[in-house]
């Protein structure tokens, strides 16, 4: 789709045909409950919404604000919890692209069945960095946001400011290939609404050249002075549609592997073994960038691990359901320069 | 673990990296046994853990180490296919090649760890491999990053 109408009637139809899918599915009965977008509390923000009846279908909303990966309330993080009499469920979800790959990566670790899932696609046309708009903005109060042609408008009590979409696009939006969810023969059945077919991805990641071309000692000071101010609220852990574990880490404390201080080597460890636990699982969707409230990049490290799978491993998630993430598999041939060996 | 391995903050020629070697049951503590046993001679920088399998170390050892002040990290397992479990070597090969990418996106020296592979016969491999991780660690200075503000 070429942008020639605009974000604001873009949203509209995108919308429209999300309704009309919405309401096509709940009056079959194809589906039990739909989980979608609605309108958040605040402005500059959206909320996930569950919804079972076909009049409600005018709650589901799409705009640019729509950062949260809706895979991550299909995964108990509690298994004891479900009820198996509710564990046939049968769930439309409101799918972007990367809620699309998510599913399907989840499907793959076994944690869903996709039998039980009808993803409503809708072709993604990328994800405002709020954490911008809101810095930009600062100390005074928004009241009132939407979108008017190409811009974002942010409203308060005496201001009103735009805000170009192409520049405030979130930068994994910007290089995003998969706009709508993969389709695939064998799950036809799974996709109603918008949905591509995805083979490979190509990407030559130029964006992390720059950063990783710099010496150890900038890098560090980047990573420092980047995550210094991370909080450890854990906010990107929950809204990651990958951190399903029953107890994580950091929460453990039989052994207490790192301590849950806000030390500047505690938060590194962090975000250094959560990166660790997403390689080749991350589907880079930005959720955990959106929600963090000290409003750090983490994508720059997710980016990261997708360019290593990629090179390493040739592997991209959520884009091929019948191939193992890399590990959660090996082979005798892998590369091994990096080990060490005698001159 | 913390005070006995925190090192005097000089960087002359006198100062000996401390690193601690993850070697697997099976293959490379017997190749240390056996470089002990053929005496030769290799720096007495390293510190023993015996684990079943290359594959038993978690990334979360390697990066704990590094918290709590040791200067490098070396984890030694049998040679790919060699694998007392057949396929542990396999397995723990991914975790390393991509810990040791993100270890140095993160802008820690991907130096302090080093992976390695030493066969029970290869006492003179085990010697030489040491001394090598020995050169590098000393010549990246005492680990700092990790040190606590409090």
């Amino acid at each position: 789709m070429v942008i020639l109408m605009g974000i604001e009637t873009e949203n509209r139809e995108i919308e429209n045909s999300m309704r009309k899918t919405a309401r096509t599915l709940l009056k079959e009965k194809k589906v039990d409950v739909i989980i979608g977008y609605t309108n958040g509390t605040v402005p500059l923000s959206s909320a996930p919404i569950m919804i079972t009846k076909e009049e409600d279908v005018e709650k589901l909303i799409w705009n640019n604000l729509c950062y949260v990966n809706l895979a991550n309330y299909l995964v108990p993080r509690i298994p004891q919890l479900i009820d198996p009499e509710e564990g046939d469920l049968k769930v439309g979800i409101v799918s972007k692209g990367c809620v699309g790959r998510a599913l399907i990566h989840l499907s793959v670790e076994k944690q869903i069945n996709l039998e039980n899932i009808k993803m409503i696609g809708i072709p993604c046309n990328g994800i405002i960095n709020r954490k911008r708009i809101e810095k930009e903005i600062g100390e005074k109060e928004i009241l009132e946001v939407f979108t008017s042609g190409n811009d974002i408008v942010v409203k308060g009590k005496d201001f009103e400011q735009n805000f170009s979409f192409e520049e405030y696009i979130n930068e994994l939006c910007k290089v995003c290939k998969v706009k709508s969810p993969p389709v695939f023969a064998e799950l036809a059945e799974t996709c109603t609404g918008e949905c591509q077919e995805i083979s490979s991805i190509d990407n030559n990641f130029e964006d992390l050249m720059e950063f990783e071309s710099k010496t150890t000692e900038v890098k560090w000071d980047y990573i420092k002075d980047t995550l210094e101010t991370c909080t450890r609220c854990y906010a990107c852990r929950e809204a990651c549609p990958m951190c399903y574990c029953n107890l994580c880490f950091v929460d453990q404390n039989k052994p207490i592997w790192f301590e849950k201080t806000t030390d500047i080597s505690d938060i590194i460890a962090f975000h250094l073994v959560r990166a660790m636990h997403l390689a080749g699982r991350c589907v880079a969707c930005g959720a955990c960038s959106s929600v963090c409230p000290m409003g750090i990049d983490l994508n720059f490290i997710t980016r990261k691990l997708e360019k290593i799978v990629k090179e390493r491993f040739n592997f991209t998630s959520g884009i091929d359901p019948k191939r193992m993430p890399p590990m959660m598999d090996f082979s005798l041939d892998d590369a091994e320069e990096f080990m060490l060996e005698e001159d | 673990m913390v005070t006995q391995t925190k090192q005097e903050e000089s960087l002359n020629d006198e100062w000996e990296p401390k690193i601690l070697a993850f070697l697997c049951n099976w293959c490379s503590y017997a190749g240390a046994d056996l470089a002990g046993v053929s005496r030769i001679q290799y720096p007495p920088t390293i510190r023993v853990v015996r684990v079943p399998c290359s594959g038993r170390v978690n990334p979360y050892f390697i990066i704990k180490s590094l918290m709590d002040g040791w200067d490098g990290v070396v984890v030694s397992g049998c040679h790919p296919g060699d694998c007392h479990y057949l396929t542990g070597n396999l397995v723990a090969r991914r975790r390393f090649a991509i810990l040791k990418e993100l270890l140095e996106f993160f802008g820690i020296e991907p130096g302090r760890v080093n992976f390695m592979w030493a066969s029970a016969a290869e006492g003179e491999r085990f010697a030489n491999l040491i001394k090598k991780a020995t050169k590098i660690v000393k010549k990246l200075g005492p680990n700092k990053k990790f040190e606590k503000k409090w």
